[in-house]
C-alpha cells in the first residue's frame, strides 16, 4: 500500500511502485483533472506539483512521489496565487477545448511562484513544456502577465 | 469541411412552420424547434412533412431556461455563441441559458446545413443564426401575450426585459417563470419580428465563455474522464500495417501482469483489460502481439506520391469549366506551370482517442466526446446487434476535434472490445496508437498550368487535383459527376478573375490508408495551392503580390477589403531587415473572407521563425467578437504547426511518426504575436473555425519566398528525422 499526500490529504493506493502517478491519480484516486496526453513527458497535459516543483505525472512513478507533497489542479483554487491564475484565465477567456489547461495552469503557477514579474522569455521557458492544440498560447501569455500584475 | 449553403441565411417566409409548443414534463413552456424545416425551402414535399422538433427551448416555473442542442463544444465557443442568439431575443442574460448535450439521434438533432447530427464544417453558428433567434423571440412574445392576458392590457403596451414582462404604465411586472404555464396554453405566433442588428444588446459583444470556469479547476469532464462504477480499463493495439491482422498474442504472459484480467482478440487488433490503464498497458506490452502484415506492407510515401503523379497525367472529373482553357493555352505566348504537394496529416487532438462502453443484453451505454452522436449510435448498434434506440450515447466535451471526432472508428473499436467484457470498460488509445491509427488528411497532388497575357495576368487557368476523396466515403450522395465538391472547394471557385478555367478532380485512394476531414480540408488544400501560385505569377510578372491580387479581385470587394486592411496593418511595402520577409494570402471559404500577412525571419542555417501574423476577417455579422478572435488565433497556430512541421510518412506500410517528438506541433516559444482585425458587416454570419488555418499556410510560404527567394511547393517546410 502506497501512502500519498495529495492536496494536503492522505490517500492510499494499492498499486505497483513503478506505476506512473498520472494513472494513480486518474484511475485509482478518481481525480481526473490531471490529463493524459502523450505518456512520454512531451506535452505537459499531466503537469502536477511535487513539493512545489512542476513535474510530468505520466513519467513520475508513484514510488518517487510517496512521502512528498502532491498538488493537482483540483486544489489550485485553495491558494491565493492559484485563484489569481484561474481568474486571469477566466478574464481573458483562455481555454478553448480546455483539455491542456490543467497542465498549463500548473506550469503557470509554478512560474509565478518563482518569479513574480516574469519576462516574455521567462514565460516561454516555463511554458514550452505544455502543448496546446487549440493555439491558446497568446492568451496564456497575457493571462500570466495579468495574474502577475495582480499578484 | 465545406457544406453548401442554401441562401444567405435571411428569412424566408415560405418556410414551413418550424416552431411548435410541446408538453414539458413538470410544467413550464417547451418550444420544439424543427431546424430541418427551417432550412428547407418551400416545396410540396417539405410543406407537408410532419413537424419534427430537433432542438428544445424550455423555461420552467422557476424561470430556469434550458436549451438542448445538437452542436457539441470542442473549443470553438458554440456553447456560448448559440445561447447568445437565444438570449438576445428572449431578453435574458446569456448566463441564464443552460445548455444540455443532446442525446444521439440523427433524425431528431440534425444540423440543418448538413442533414445529420454533426458539429463540423464551421457551420454551428451559420446553421443556428436565424432559427435560434426566432425561437427566443417566439418564446418572448408568448410570455408577453400571457402577461398581457392576465393583466387585461394590450400586449403592445408590455415589454420584456431581463427575464421579466413589464407593463410600465401600471408599474406591474412578472418574472418569466410565473408566466410559463399560461404561455404554454397560447398559440405559437408565426413570423415574429426579429431585432434589427442595430438593436442587438448581446450579439456583437464579447461575452465571456460559459464553459471556462470548469476548464480552469479540473472539473470539466471530457470523454476520457468518465468514471463509471465497476469500470475496467483497456489499452488497445491495432495492426501496425494498414490491413494487417492479429497473428498471435501471449495471453499467459499478459495475464501474469498484476491487475490484468482479460485479453480481447479482434481480427486486426488486441486489447488488454485491467484494473487501471497502467495494468492494461503493461499487459499489452507483455502480450507481445504479432501480426500478419497484410497486402499493404510494401507501401511507402513515395509509392503514394507516384500513384498520385501518374493519376494526375490523365484528365479528371470536371469541377469547373469556364470558356475554352485548352484552346487559350495552346495559343498563349506565355505559360507557367507548377506542381504542389501536401502531406498526410494527423489530427493529434490533445485528448487521445477513447471511449467507454457498457454492453448489456438489452441495451448499451456509450460515454464519449463525438462530433457525430447519431452516426456513433448507428455504428454501435451494428457492432452489438442491438437496435439503435437501445444504444444511449452520453456525449461529452471534446479535448479537440479538428475533424478527428467526426469519425466513429474509435467508438466502433471500443464497442468491439466491450462486447467481450463483463461490465463497463474504458478503452484508451496511447498517443502512439492515436498518431499511427488516425484517419489522415489525405496526401494531395496538384498540377496547374496557366496562360498569361503580356502583363502577366492569367488568360486561362487549368488546375488538376489528385487525392483521396473523403466525401465519397463520408457523404457519397454529395459527390456529383465524380467531383468531390469538398476537396475542390476554393479551387473550383477562386475569388480571383483568372480567365478561362478548367478545374479537374481525380480521386486516387492511397492503398489501405484511411483518410478523413481535417481543419479546413478542401479549402485548406486549395488555398495553399491557389495562393502560392498566384504569388508565383506575381513574382513572374514582377508585380507586388498584393497589387497583383487586387487587380484580379476587381469584382470582389469583400476579398479586396480584407487584403488591403491586412496589408495596411502589417506595414506592407515597408522595408524589412535582410533574411526577413512578408507573405500575403487570401482565403474565401465557409462564407467568410480572410486576409493575412505573415512575417518570417530565416536564420543562416535555414531555421524559420514566424515573427508576426496580421489577420483580417470579414465573417459577416459577428455574434461574439472575442470568439472570432480566438478562432483566428487558434486556426493560425494550427495551420503554422502543419505548414512548418506537419507530416505523416509511411514506410513498410506503417506510419513512421508516433508522438509529439516526431509529429511536432507549435509550442509557446514558436507562437508569433497575432493581431486580429474584424471587419464590421451585416452580411449573414460566416464560419470561423477553419479558414484561418487555410489562409496562414500560403501566407507563411509566401513570406519564406520573400525572405529567401525559395519557392515552397511541398509541405511541410521542416522535415523531421524519423
Amino acid at each position: 500500500m502506497t501512502i500519498l499526500n495529495v492536496n494536503d490529504q492522505q490517500r492510499e493506493a494499492d498499486v505497483p511502485a513503478d506505476m506512473p502517478l498520472l494513472w494513480v491519480l486518474r484511475d485509482v484516486l478518481q481525480m481526473t483533472g490531471t490529463k493524459f496526453g502523450c505518456g512520454r513527458g512531451l506535452c505537459g497535459a499531466c503537469m502536477i506539483h511535487l513539493d512545489g516543483e512542476p513535474v510530468r505525472s505520466c513519467v513520475t512513478t508513484v514510488g518517487a512521489a510517496a512521502g512528498r507533497r502532491i498538488m493537482t489542479i483540483e486544489s489550485v483554487g485553495g491558494t491565493a496565487l492559484g485563484r489569481k491564475v484561474q481568474q486571469a484565465w477566466i478574464d481573458l477567456d483562455v481555454p478553448q477545448c480546455g483539455y491542456c489547461q490543467s497542465g498549463q495552469i500548473m506550469s503557470a503557477i509554478s512560474l509565478l511562484a518563482r518569479s513574480s514579474r516574469p519576462s516574455d522569455t521567462d514565460i516561454e521557458t516555463a511554458m514550452t513544456a505544455n502543448i496546446c492544440r487549440c493555439g491558446t498560447y497568446p492568451r496564456i501569455r497575457e493571462a500570466i502577465k495579468r495574474a502577475a500584475g495582480e499578484a | 469541411m465545406t457544406v453548401s449553403q442554401g441562401g444567405r441565411g435571411c428569412c424566408s417566409h415560405s418556410r414551413r412552420r418550424f416552431l411548435k409548443i410541446g408538453a414539458a414534463v413538470g410544467g413550464g413552456l417547451l418550444l420544439g424547434i424543427d431546424l430541418a424545416a427551417f432550412a428547407a425551402v418551400s416545396d410540396s414535399e417539405t410543406t407537408h412533412a410532419p413537424f419534427e422538433p430537433n432542438a428544445f427551448l424550455r423555461i420552467d416555473a422557476g424561470g430556469r431556461i434550458t436549451f438542448v442542442m445538437q452542436f457539441i463544444e470542442m473549443g470553438q465557443g458554440t456553447y456560448t455563441s448559440i445561447p447568445m442568439l437565444i438570449a438576445e431575443e428572449l431578453e435574458v442574460d446569456v448566463d441564464r441559458v443552460v445548455v444540455e448535450h443532446a442525446p444521439a439521434d440523427d433524425k431528431v438533432y440534425a444540423n440543418p446545413l448538413i442533414g445529420i447530427q454533426m458539429t463540423g464544417g464551421s457551420t454551428s453558428v451559420r446553421a443556428s443564426w436565424e432559427p435560434m433567434r426566432r425561437a427566443g423571440a417566439t418564446a418572448r412574445v408568448m410570455l408577453l401575450n400571457a402577461a398581457a392576458g392576465q393583466w387585461g392590457v394590450d400586449p403592445k403596451s408590455c415589454e420584456a426585459a431581463d427575464g421579466y414582462i413589464l407593463h410600465r404604465s401600471s408599474a406591474r411586472k412578472k418574472p418569466y417563470g410565473d408566466l410559463v404555464d399560461a404561455a404554454a396554453r397560447l398559440p405559437v405566433p408565426q413570423d415574429v419580428a426579429l431585432k434589427e442588428p442595430k438593436m442587438f444588446k448581446l450579439i456583437g459583444t464579447s461575452h465571456r465563455r460559459l464553459d471556462t470556469p470548469a476548464k480552469v479547476n479540473g472539473s470539466a469532464t471530457f470523454g476520457i474522464d468518465v468514471l463509471i462504477p465497476r469500470m475496467k480499463f483497456a489499452v488497445v493495439a491495432i495492426s501496425p500495417t494498414f490491413g494487417g491482422t492479429l497473428a498471435d498474442v501471449d495471453e499467459v504472459k499478459a495475464k501474469a501482469v498484476a491487475g490484468v484480467s482479460q485479453v480481447v482478440r479482434m481480427q486486426d487488433a488486441v486489447a488488454v483489460i485491467g484494473v487501471h490503464t497502467w495494468a492494461a498497458k503493461q499487459g499489452l506490452a507483455a502480450a507481445n502481439a504479432t501480426w500478419d502484415v497484410g497486402t499493404n506492407a510494401w507501401l511507402s510515401t513515395a509509392d503514394v506520391v507516384n500513384q498520385l503523379a501518374t493519376a494526375c497525367q490523365k484528365p479528371g472529373a470536371i469541377a469547373r469549366r469556364e470558356g475554352e482553357a485548352a484552346r487559350v493555352l495552346e495559343s498563349a505566348t506565355q505559360r507557367m506551370q507548377a506542381v504542389y504537394e501536401q502531406p498526410f496529416l494527423a489530427h493529434a487532438a490533445l485528448e487521445p482517442m477513447n471511449c467507454t462502453v457498457h454492453v448489456q443484453p438489452n441495451g448499451c451505454d456509450v460515454w464519449v466526446g463525438t462530433q457525430v452522436a447519431g452516426t456513433a449510435r448507428s455504428a454501435v448498434a451494428r457492432v452489438t446487434g442491438l437496435k439503435p434506440e437501445q444504444v444511449r450515447i452520453h456525449n461529452h466535451l471534446l479535448g479537440g476535434g479538428f475533424g478527428r471526432r467526426l469519425e466513429v472508428d474509435g467508438i466502433v473499436r471500443a464497442a468491439q472490445v466491450a462486447k467481450q467484457v463483463d461490465g463497463p470498460v474504458k478503452v484508451i488509445w496511447t498517443r502512439e496508437e492515436d498518431i499511427q491509427h488516425d484517419m489522415y488528411r489525405p496526401y494531395y497532388y496538384d498540377h496547374l498550368v496557366v496562360a498569361l497575357n503580356e502583363s502577366g495576368r492569367p488568360t486561362a487557368w487549368t488546375h488538376r487535383i489528385a487525392g483521396s476523396s473523403i466525401q465519397a466515403r463520408f457523404f457519397p450522395q454529395a459527390v456529383k459527376n465524380g467531383v468531390d465538391a469538398d476537396a475542390v472547394e476554393s479551387a473550383a471557385n477562386p475569388a480571383y478573375a483568372l480567365g478561362a478555367m478548367q478545374v479537374e478532380w481525380i480521386a486516387q485512394e492511397p492503398p489501405g490508408i484511411p483518410t478523413a476531414f481535417w481543419r479546413g480540408v478542401g479549402v485548406t488544400r486549395s488555398t495553399f495551392v491557389v495562393e502560392s501560385f498566384i504569388d508565383e505569377l506575381a513574382a513572374h510578372a514582377k508585380v507586388d503580390p498584393l497589387g497583383y491580387r487586387l487587380t484580379l479581385l476587381e469584382r470582389n470587394s469583400r476579398a479586396r477589403a480584407v487584403l488591403e486592411l491586412a496589408a495596411s496593418k502589417a506595414g506592407w511595402g515597408t522595408k524589412l531587415p535582410r533574411h526577413r520577409g512578408r507573405g500575403i494570402a487570401l482565403c474565401t471559404g465557409f462564407g467568410s473572407f480572410i486576409g493575412q500577412v505573415v512575417e518570417v525571419a530565416v536564420g543562416t542555417h535555414g531555421a524559420i521563425a514566424v515573427t508576426r501574423v496580421v489577420c483580417v476577417v470579414d465573417c459577416g455579422l459577428v455574434v461574439n467578437p472575442d470568439t472570432v478572435r480566438a478562432q483566428m488565433q487558434s486556426g493560425i497556430i494550427f495551420g503554422l504547426s502543419a505548414a512548418l512541421y506537419g507530416e505523416i510518412t509511411l514506410k513498410d506500410g506503417r506510419v513512421q511518426q508516433s508522438n509529439f517528438h516526431d509529429y511536432r506541433v507549435l509550442r509557446m516559444n514558436e507562437a508569433p504575436p497575432i493581431e486580429v482585425h474584424l471587419i464590421e458587416s451585416v452580411e449573414a454570419p460566416g464560419g470561423v473555425g477553419e479558414p484561418a488555418t487555410s489562409c496562414v499556410m500560403p501566407a507563411l510560404t509566401n513570406a519564406v519566398y520573400a525572405a529567401t527567394g525559395k519557392r515552397v511547393r511541398k509541405l511541410p517546410l521542416v522535415t523531421a528525422p524519423v
